[in-house]
This record gives structure tokens, sequence and C-alpha cells, in this order.
């Protein structure tokens, strides 16, 4: 009798309920809030680090130079193609592993131990792999990969740095989105698929008219996790190209007004950049999410 | 049935190929940690025929600043797990057994919090943290993280305590427990796999984490993350002892996250893909 | 004033009245049975005086004290769960210990009423099981245990018997109704099922819609119901009842009269199709269809020499009628005959 209501309120219950919901509330107040308010203050003053007095109200001149300078553009411009090369090689490819450890194979657990490996690695550690061990244009094993074929070793990193990079994140990712689509798949109904196989249905019929319309949510789920976490890349570029014009996003520019030139001001400008476009990706997720909540 | 087996057959080659394709990085760089430098680089690579030696995980492990760092990050990401834990609890329990009108507001927003990109923050804490003397501390990265990944936690552990039945909790106050009781002798019991899978989780985003494990640390609390992004300049070239270092950099949360994947796909999704 | 007693208790969930003022005096050492339709507030007036609710208005005095702002365990009130809400990870003999461990009492004194306890009912041989390795009437067995090991004040009962097979649930209603006599120990207990509420109770009370729609002994309600709900909820199967011209020649809106009441005898006045026959042994119950559109169901001897699509004629046994008005209320009997008690007339 009582299941049906989801909430319903016991005010001997709301005391303790607020005492031990405070702490919590306030750790992230503390870590997250209220340094995003120093973060607009700052993004509107004169503040330098080297100068550390000249820390007046300037409107919205930060934002005016971030805007106007060479870095800024290309880093907008890096992070979209980041997170847009990630996304669509980790869902493609999770999309494929996914279907395939679905279906009739010898040793699932095995496979997913291998799969879901990379996942638990380290950004630094994936990163300087990916540049030494592989990617590296004389004795890596791409270059030997290259060799076998007949090809030119490629130099990864000095032709297509922003690529590389991405590459590196989308294999971080990959087990993510195959994971997630794998559980997803494992959900699907088995009568449903035997019954279109009785009604004579193709395997890419099923996959089309059956799979996909069933991993459209957690797709769309997969998208803006990864989104959010790509936002804030920053290992990656740290340990490989170290930076540069062509391998800075958002998270790095931050990173370096601020840690290398001590620009205090712009560098809030860019985070705030930063915020605001994690924003608008959160609405859209706080939705998908805040639905499940319903359930 | 013999075409079934064929397709068996063929089904598993290609998964096996492809799971052997992305965990191959992986598997490279233990071959190559047990090679000697020379051999590392040696081209064409030597793929199992080459002097097996363990000489670079002992030169790594006589060396004081692996093990500085693999203490450093047991700390932080214990100490930010237990501290999460500690936090995200009680937290869990108001919300799914004391729920008010704005819960569904609190952990939507706690939620909200987690999309908020460590650059949009970073440049007051740093600010602070320097002021405060928490620059390069175990204590202030502990605290750090444990906010980073307290909104995950939480939700982790409100859909699982919402699979708790109520009415036991009810049983234990009809029976005269007290709240911490309750929590201590009724609810953790009960819940224990869905707070150990929460715990590891936590710890590993927070073993991993590379964006304030970079930024605030220099020498004294540098966990291994920032061990292994030393390697980027010059000792980068030493690809044997980078790979052994890797390897003995990831191994502890390769394990626990093998153990709970399950949980983790829930717990990164908000209990949105079970 | 002993006993428990409610005073205009009203509890809402959001716009919606769940009790609505209710007023009811809980007889000490009785065995009250609350029943009602799901949705009712049964359950959840059980839960406001348990505590696990709070009371919006009105007052719940315990023993003579106001207990509203009591937590639940202070009340001194124990409660049988629908679900028995047994702890999983604890042994039978830590859960029914339980309630003594938190409230610090010696080792000593819990192990010896545990024991108590369990021989009481018959759990001694399963103390050291897990609630998982038990049978559905074992656990509901170490419910009522937990209970009984606080030496409550009055037991609460919540549809405890509603996962059990219905010969276990047979017998639990007597073993809970012996042990409940045994200690002279108050019970309210909450049930949606009639059939239990008539044969466990010394008290009914039939809520509607948050309200108390009427309270007394199974007897009263059965013979004496307050209205058209009542009469129709309380008894198995359920009274028939007929409207338009048969109500008005006995001047009600409604008549009731229950299937045995209705004798199938070709002096009757109302005649009526059979639709069908339940043979059940010692009785049978004939589904009909009266003429002017009502179903019907008369209670008959075993042996009926009819069959589905006969008509027959139908009579009320006299002074059997139950009027009900335009509002559904009882309407007082018209003066009975002398000596005609309507428990009589069929048996």
């Amino acid at each position: 009798m009582t299941a049906g209501v989801a909430i319903r309120q016991r005010s001997y219950l709301q005391g303790p309920g607020r005492l031990l919901l405070a702490p919590a509330i306030l750790l992230l107040l503390a870590a997250s809030i209220a340094p995003l308010l120093v973060t607009i203050k700052f993004s509107l003053s004169d503040y330098r680090l080297l100068f550390p007095d000249s820390s007046g109200f300037v409107g919205l001149s930060n934002y005016a130079r971030l805007v106007a300078s060479p870095d800024f553009v290309p880093a907008l411009v890096n992070t979209l193609m980041l997170i847009a090369v990630v996304l669509a090689a980790s869902i493609a490819g999770g999309l494929g592993l996914a279907l395939l450890l679905d279906g009739p194979v010898i040793g699932r657990g095995g496979l997913r131990l291998l799969v879901i490996s990379p996942f638990f690695v380290m950004p630094p550690v994936s990163a300087l792999l990916w540049k030494n061990l592989l990617m590296q244009p004389v004795s890596g094993f791409f270059a030997w990969l290259a060799a076998l074929f007949g090809l030119p070793a490629y130099d990864w990193f000095s032709h297509a740095p922003l690529l590389s990079i991405a590459l590196i994140v989308a294999w971080q990712w990959l087990p993510f989105a195959a994971l997630i689509l794998l559980t997803s798949l494992q959900s699907f109904d088995r009568e449903l698929r035997e019954a279109a196989q009785l009604d004579g249905a193709s395997a890419a019929a099923i996959l089309r008219h059956l799979l996909l319309p069933h991993l459209a949510r957690p797709i769309a789920i997969v998208v803006m996790i990864e989104t959010i976490f790509l936002i804030g890349v920053f290992a990656e570029i740290l340990v490989t190209t170290g930076g540069g014009t062509a391998s800075t996003d958002l998270a790095f520019l931050v990173y370096s007004q601020a840690m290398l030139q001590y620009d205090i001001g712009a560098a809030s400008a860019a985070g705030l950049v930063a915020v605001v476009f994690a924003n608008i990706l959160a609405i859209f997720l706080i939705r998908a999410v805040g639905r499940s909540l319903e359930a | 049935m013999r075409t079934r087996r064929r397709h068996r057959a063929i089904a598993t080659m290609f998964a096996w190929a492809a799971s052997l394709t992305i965990a191959f990085p992986l598997l490279w760089t233990l071959l190559t940690s047990f090679k000697t430098e020379l051999e590392a680089v040696s081209f064409p690579p030597r793929f199992l025929s080459f002097d097996w030696t363990l000489a670079n995980y002992r030169g790594i492990l006589a060396e004081g600043d692996y093990l500085h760092s693999l203490v450093n990050s047991v700390i932080v990401a214990g100490g930010s797990s237990a501290l999460v834990l500690a936090l995200a609890i009680p937290a869990a329990w108001s919300m799914a057994f004391a729920p008010t009108h704005r819960t569904r507001g609190i952990l939507l927003w706690m939620l909200s919090t987690k999309m908020l990109p460590p650059v949009g923050v970073f440049i007051p804490i740093f600010l602070f943290y320097r002021d405060w003397g928490l620059l390069d501390s175990r204590t202030g990265l502990v605290l750090l993280l444990a906010a980073a990944n307290l909104p995950i936690a939480v939700w982790m552990l409100f859909s699982n305590f919402r699979e708790v039945p109520g009415e036991i909790l009810e049983a234990s106050r009809m029976d005269g427990a007290s709240l911490w009781q309750e929590l201590v002798s009724v609810l953790a019991p009960l819940a224990l796999p869905g707070i150990a899978s929460t715990f590891f989780l936590v710890f590993t985003l927070a073993w991993n984490e590379s964006f304030w494990t970079l930024n605030l640390v220099t020498t004294e609390a540098t966990p291994l993350t920032a061990f292994i992004a030393a390697f980027s300049s010059p000792q980068g070239l030493f690809w044997a002892r980078l790979s052994a270092a890797s390897i003995l950099s990831i191994v502890p949360v390769l394990l626990i996250g093998w153990l709970c994947q399950r949980q983790l796909v829930r717990g990164l999704t908000f209990g949105a893909v079970k | 004033m002993s006993g428990i007693v409610l005073e205009g208790v009203t509890k809402r969930f959001g716009d919606h009245l769940v009790t609505d003022a209710i007023d009811l005096v809980i007889p000490d050492g009785a065995f009250t049975v609350f029943v009602g339709p799901s949705g009712c507030g049964k359950t959840t007036l059980l839960r406001l005086i348990a505590g696990l609710e709070d009371i919006d208005s009105g007052r719940l005095l315990i023993d003579g004290v106001d207990a509203a702002q009591t937590s639940p365990a202070a009340r001194g009130l124990a409660m049988v769960f629908q679900s028995y809400a047994l702890y999983p990870h604890m042994t039978v003999r830590a859960n029914l210990g339980f309630a003594l461990k938190v409230a610090r009492r010696p080792r000593a004194e819990i192990a010896e009423r545990t024991e108590q306890v369990a021989e009481m009912l018959n759990l001694t041989p399963f103390l050291d099981r897990r609630p998982g390795a038990l049978s559905g009437g074992q656990r509901q067995r170490v419910a009522i245990g937990r209970a009984l090991v606080r030496e409550p004040k009055a037991f609460l009962f919540d549809e405890p018997l509603s996962n059990l097979d219905a010969e276990l649930r047979a017998q639990m209603r007597i073993e809970i109704r012996r042990l409940q006599q045994q200690l002279g120990i108050t019970a309210i207990y909450v049930t949606h099922d009639q059939a239990e509420a008539m044969t466990m109770a010394d008290r009914i009370v039939v809520f509607r819609d948050g309200r108390v729609e009427q309270a007394g002994s199974p007897g009263e309600i059965y013979r004496n119901p307050a209205s058209r709900f009542v009469a129709g909820f309380i008894g198995s199967p359920r009274m028939n009842f007929l409207g338009g011209a048969i109500a008005a020649k006995h001047g009600a809106v409604t008549i009731g009269v229950r299937p045995e009441h209705l004798a199938i005898d070709p002096a009757g006045t109302i005649s009526a199709a059979v639709q069908a026959i339940e043979y059940l042994g010692s009785d049978s119950f004939v589904h009909l269809g009266a003429q002017s559109g009502e179903t019907l169901i008369a209670r008959g001897v075993p042996d009926l020499d009819f069959r589905s699509g006969d008509t027959v004629q139908l009579r009320i046994a006299p002074g059997a009628v139950h009027r009900f008005d335009a509002d559904d209320r009882a309407m007082p009997a018209p003066a009975p005959a002398p000596g005609a008690n309507i428990f009589e007339e069929t048996v």
C-alpha cells in the first residue's frame, strides 16, 4: 500500500536527515560553487600573478582579450574536434565490440577483461605509452607495421598532433562505450530477437530496426558522459605535445594562461567559457538522468 | 548444427581478434617491460625472442621515487575514498529514507557540480591552496578529490539504498535502534556490496585523476600520475623502464576494475544504464 | 485511561487526506482488526500509531499519555510487518535479541528472553539459521517473536499473513489469536481480508476513504452493517442488493439480503434465471440473474434439482432485509416480528 508514494515526508526524520546531508553539501559548495564565483570575479578583474596589486575591475576586457588572442579560437576548435573524433571513434568502435561480444563467443569473461582494461589506465600512462612505444616514428610499433606494408613511417605528433591525442583518448574511452552498450544489449529481450529471426528478419534488419533503437538511449548517455570528461582533457596534452596551437584545448589553455603566463584574468575567462560550454551539455544530461530518477 | 558451430567459431575468432587489438598497447607494454632498453627500441621489434629480464622492475623499486609516489597514491586515493564514503553514506541515507520535496533538486544539483570542468574552479583553488599551504600536500589532494568524486558516490549509494527494503529499517526503529545503530548495524551490512563497489569506483577515479594531481603537487605529495608524467621529458627515451613503471602504476586499479566492472557501468551512468 | 485512544487523527500525503479526523478507542487487551479495501487508510493509521509516520493533527494517547511526538521505539509498541522485515544478515537469535541488544540489556537476560520466545513459537531448532534459510511460516513466526521479545504494550500487525499460502494462513490466524489471548496483550491487526477480520477479531473497524465506516464486534457488524459499503464488504459471498420496486416496497432505496437469507422457493415472489451453481460440498451457491437486472447469489442446500438456464422463484427470509437510504446509510429495521432472529432462521 505504501510503495506507490515515492516521497513522503516524516518530520521525525527531517532533523537527522538534514544533519546527515549537510556535510556533503558543504564540501561541494566549498569545492565547486564558491570557487566558481571567485573565478567569475577574477574573469572581470585585471589580475596578474606577476603584478598582484593590479587587481581592479575591468569589465569584460579579459573576455575581449581572450577572444582576440590567437590562441583562443584554435583552442575552441581543438576542443570541439577532439570531442567529435573521440566520440565518433569510441562509439563506433564500442558498438562494434559490443555486438561482437554479445554474439555466440567462447570466453566472454576473458574478452571483457581485455576490452575493459584501457579504461583503468591513468591518462599520463596511456599517453606516454602510445607516444613512445607505438607512435614513435623511428622504432615505434606503428612504424614497423607501416614498414610491413611498405609504407613510410608516419610522424604522428609532428604531422597530426591533435588527431594523435584524440586517438589516445578514444582508446581510453572505447571500453566505456563498449561496456555500456554491451550491458544494454544484454538486457535486450532475447525473445524479441528470436521472434524477429523466426519472422525471417536478416541480421542487418535486426540491427537496424531492433537493436539500434534499443541502444539510442545508452548511446546518448555515453555521448553526454564522455563529453563531460572530454572537455577537461589535460594530462594527455601535457605529456605528449606540451601544448602548442595545434593541440591546445580549452583546459590546457587555462593552464597555460595561468601557470605559464600568470594571467589570472584571461585564464579565468577561458575557464568560464569551458563552464558555459559544459553547462549546455549538462542540461541535456541532467534531463536524461532525471528521468531515470522517476523509474 | 554444423553451420551454427562454424558461426560460433567465426564469431569467437573475430571477438578475440578485436579484443586483443584493443588490449594490445597494454600487452605490448607488459612485454616491453621485460626487455632491456636496447631490445625495447630494436627495429624490427622483438616479440618473444629476447632475454627476459626483471631489471627494469628492480631498478624502479630500488629507487625511492616510485615507492614514494605509490605511497602517496594509496594515501590520496584511499583517504579521499574513505572521506567520500564518510560523507556520502549519511547523505544517501538521508535522501533515500528521509526524502523531502527538495531531495530531487539536491541530487541533481550534486550531479551538476560533476559537470563543472575542473578548469572552471582551478584558479581560485590554486591560489587558495597556495595561500593556505595546501599546495603539494596530500591533505589538499584528499579534500579536492573527495569533492570531485562525492556526487558519483552519493548517486551510486542512493540508488543502492533505495533497493534496501524500508520496512527493515523501520523494524529497527521499532526495535529501538538509534540512528547510528540503524546505519551501522542494519543499513551498512545490507548495503555492503553496493558500498564496496562505490568505494572501489571512487578509488579508481581518484587513483587515475590527472588534472589536480598534476597541477597541485610538485615534489612532496606526487602520486603515481605525476611520477609517470615526469617520464615525458628525456626519461621517456627509456622505454623498458617507462613500461615497467606504467605496469606498476596501473596494476592495482586494473585488478579492482576487473572485479567491479558491472557496478562501474551503473555508477558512471548514474544508474541510467543497469 | 489505558489502551490506545485516537482523537481527530489526520494525515495528509500532499493534497490527499489519508486519514480524516479519526476518533477511535482501541480497547485494552482486545484484538482489534482494521479492515477495508486497499487505499482506505488502515495501514497508514497503523503506521501513525506505530510512529513510523507523523500525525498532521489530532492526538494519540497511549496509556493516557499523548504519544504523538514520541519516537517509535519509546511508544512501547511492537510491529509485525507485511514483508516480515527480518534482518537478513543476522541469525534468528540475533533477530529476536536485537531490540534488547540496542536497549543494552544484560547478555544473560537477552539469551534467556530469546530462548523463551523461541520456545513459545517452536523456533528453538532454527535459532542459528538466517532468515533466508527459513520457510515462509517460520519467518512469520520470527517476526512475531521479535515483537514478543520486547513485551510491548500492544502488537501492531500489518497484513502479516498476506504472503502465506491459504493453509498456512488459516493455521497462523489461530496461532496468532492463541498467543494474543494467552498473553492478554492489546493487538491491532490490519487486513484487507474480511474473512480474516471476522475470524480473528474481538472488534472490527471498517475503513473507507480515510474514515471509520463502522466499528463493532464481528457479530454486530455482520448483523447490523451501518452502511451499504460495510454490508457489501463484510460477508462472503457478498450481500445481494436490490433496488427499484422491491426496495420501495420495503420503504428503502436499496435493500440488501445475504445469500443465506435468499431461499429458492416456488412460493417466492422474485423470479430469476439460474446462471451458475457453485457446489462446495457442504454448501452450494446459486448465481442468479434477477428479472430486474441484478445479479444475485443464494445459498442453497447441496442437492439442487435444477440447472443453468432454469427460472426459479426466490423468497426473502422474514426479517432479513437490510434497508439503505439514498446515501447508502442503513435505515433502522422496521419493527421485527417478535422473536425473529435472522441468524436462526436459516440455520
